[in-house]
């Protein structure tokens, strides 16, 4: 850690007299899915006393869930969440798999949806980068809002912009082929798939993948370059110390769709290794607090003080030994060079890491549609009916866990989910903390100073996921308040894009 | 690259919304109807029928080669029961979240396909429950019906309509 240790962000999470002193919202927070604000309080003197993220996550989700027939859950999980329904459709399946009794699949069913999962990541990814996070990035924090943004990008640097769209558009028809539809579809079932890739659909594929990968090549030097650019500020900006938790391969490969839990302390030393995520309820659990309906995932052997973790493309690019694809490969040793530890710490440097899993999916598309596996047609096994079921995969956004209990009718009796978000909960507060910190503290608050706050938010590409979109929903609102609760001051985005102060 | 090269047919109707959030799902559930005449011969086959959660950048593509794109959402203010309107492109504050808003979309559709916009509307149904779990309520599936027959007869007049211009095409070149 370069700065002063997480002990003087963590005193930020409960101020000592809130009471007395001047609260700040910034509500709803932009380019993240759903619903989230972060409150600041701060005494007379600007100096921030307290720094908060409050996220309405799936509230209600496990009891939507509930009562529903177990077959019904790899599609109806898909509802649950506009942006990453694949990997719920996908986490699941895996659950069921265990359900219907199958440990394993066939090699056509589980290639078919590990190529789903690659589709769903790379276009989640690219979206991301390319449309969410490149505008901070190529224009800097205090760009006017009005071209900070992807039309800025299309029209500043066409061809960036361009291939995101491209690259987005790619990953969507992954995941048609190999699931029927874009969304809602259906690949996945309990115990394997419906369907495998015909020649023409393998062919279709095959045409652009050269394309994709040159174009995530470009996308990895894009984010080093940025990077790079401004190694001092990127390093520090937001910076915490973490652990890392991720699936993993068995050999220490990365891999997003199956493996073994893998948590690294923040000095990169291997705490848990290869751990069957079955058993991942006596290993993890998650701490409630009173100012937040998210809850705050920990590692129980360390402790609910020192055993929070980051997840997501950090985590695992941190966390795993090498990546089976070559140019994935040389990109992750570049990243992985900037620590000496090897442990990459710097919240920035998400993006990056997602650009090398972004080629890494590209590759691993290619790699997959040469195997004929791919279109065989043994799809599906069946075996002896259990009552319990947990699937985990590594979302784009970070671990992802599943945990389904059925009664003997097949009916969901419990349901409980960590999604990616949650599990990043407390470290996406220490990262709001350390800018409140070391960007906030003592000055007069700005847009542009607020954008820093959401910068340091956007790097874990948060998945609130409300997927309730109706128009004139999205209005960016900031109010200053006085210790009274009077509103002394107000910024506003309206849904026309106007700012104003009133 | 070679994913855009797509046959289209000339009409496009885009619904986005998720069909568990009660009258999130109004855009969606206009499509099964409005397909299910298509395939009861009640609404020409002059159209593909899109759905999706959220509108994205990708959807932009999906435009290419149309003649008449028509988004179909829930929407807080519209008026009941429904609202059409053309829409422009416009730089609005949806660049700034994971879901766009059709004009942004269209903005999108400018810079990225460098060609001429087809005539896109925004057919907006009023939506009042929201919640993750919920139906679609009484009051908004009224509206709907009302938004079907008019998509349908939509979809007849403007089916009338290309075929005088290829009957006059075909005289024209006759």
């Amino acid at each position: 850690m370069t700065k002063s240790g997480n002990t003087e962000i963590d005193a930020l999470e409960t101020a000592q007299q809130p009471d007395k002193l001047k609260r700040v919202v910034i509500e709803p927070l932009t380019r993240v899915e759903g619903h989230g604000k972060v409150t600041l309080l701060l005494d007379d003197d600007n100096h921030v006393k307290q720094a908060r993220l409050h996220i309405v996550e799936f509230r209600g989700f496990e009891k939507f869930i509930q009562g529903r027939p177990y077959w019904e859950l790899p599609v109806i999980v898909q509802r649950l969440c506009g942006i990453c329904p694949v990997s719920h459709h996908l986490a699941a399946a895996k659950a069921t798999d265990q359900l219907i009794g199958v440990k394993s699949l066939t090699p056509t069913a589980e290639k078919v949806r590990r190529l789903m999962h690659l589709g769903q990541v790379l276009q989640s990814h690219a979206l991301h980068f390319f449309h969410l996070s490149s505008p901070d990035l190529l224009f800097g924090y205090d760009d006017a809002v009005a071209h900070r943004n992807i039309v800025g990008v299309l029209a500043d640097y066409p061809q960036v912009a361009t291939q995101g769209v491209m690259l987005r558009k790619f990953g969507q028809e992954v995941i048609r082929i190999t699931s029927g539809k874009r969304v809602h579809g259906t690949g996945a079932i309990p115990g394997g798939v419906n369907k495998s890739l015909s020649s023409e659909e393998r062919d279709y594929l095959l045409a652009d993948i050269d394309q994709v990968i040159e174009w995530g090549e470009a996308a990895v030097a894009l984010t080093k370059r940025l990077f790079m650019q401004d190694l001092d500020h990127n390093r520090s900006f937001a910076l915490i110390d973490t652990n890392m938790l991720s699936l993993g391969r068995e050999d220490g490969a990365m891999d997003l769709y199956h493996g073994g839990l893998r948590l690294k302390d923040a000095t990169g030393k291997i705490v848990i290794d290869n751990l069957d995520y079955l058993g991942y309820g006596e290993h993890i659990h998650e701490q409630v607090k009173s100012w937040s309906y998210m809850k705050f995932p920990f590692v129980t052997g360390l402790g609910p003080e020192h055993g929070s973790y980051r997840v997501g493309p950090l985590a695992r690019v941190n966390n795993c030994d090498f990546i089976d694809t070559p140019l994935a490969e040389a990109a992750r040793l570049e990243f992985r060079a900037l620590a000496e530890n090897g442990l990459v710490q710097s919240t920035l440097a998400y993006h990056w890491a997602r650009m090398v899993e972004l080629l890494y999916c590209a590759e691993g598309i290619r790699d997959l549609l040469h195997d004929p596996d791919l279109m065989g047609s043994e799809l599906r096994l069946r075996g002896e009916m259990q009552h319990t079921g947990i699937g985990v995969l590594e979302a784009p956004r970070g671990t992802l866990f599943h945990h389904y209990e059925i009664d003997d009718d097949g009916l969901v009796t419990r349901a409980n989910l960590i999604v990616s978000t949650t599990n990043n909960n407390s470290a996406m507060n220490q990262s709001i903390r350390r800018v409140a910190l070391d960007q906030l503290d003592g000055r007069e608050l700005t847009e542009p100073l607020l954008n820093n706050i959401e910068v340091a938010i956007r790097a874990y590409d948060p998945c609130l996921s409300c997927a309730t979109h109706a128009l004139g929903k999205m209005p960016l609102e900031v109010q200053l308040v006085d210790e009274s609760g009077a509103m002394i001051d107000r910024l506003f985005r309206n849904s026309q894009g106007v700012v104003g102060v009133c | 690259m070679s994913l855009v090269c797509v046959d289209h047919k000339p009409v496009l109707l885009l619904g986005y919304g998720n069909p568990s959030r009660g009258d999130d799902g109004l855009g969606p559930a206009l499509l099964e109807m409005i397909e299910e005449d298509r395939d009861q011969g009640r609404a020409p086959d002059i159209f593909d029928a899109l759905t999706d959660y959220q509108l994205q950048i990708e959807h932009a593509l999906d435009m290419q080669k149309r003649r008449l794109v028509v988004f179909i959402d829930a929407s807080v203010s519209a008026r009941s029961p429904f609202d059409y309107s053309r829409l422009e492109p416009c730089r609005d504050n949806s660049y700034t979240s994971h879901a766009m808003s059709p004009a942004a979309l269209l903005a999108v559709y400018e810079q990225v396909c460098g060609k001429p916009l087809p005539e896109v509307y925004l057919l907006g149904i009023p939506g009042y429950q929201f919640e993750l779990g919920t139906s679609i309520t009484g009051e908004a599936r009224e509206h709907l019906g009302l938004a079907r027959d008019f998509v349908r007869e939509l979809l007849l007049q403007y089916s009338r309509s290309s075929d005088r211009e290829e009957q006059g095409i075909a005289r024209t070149s006759g």
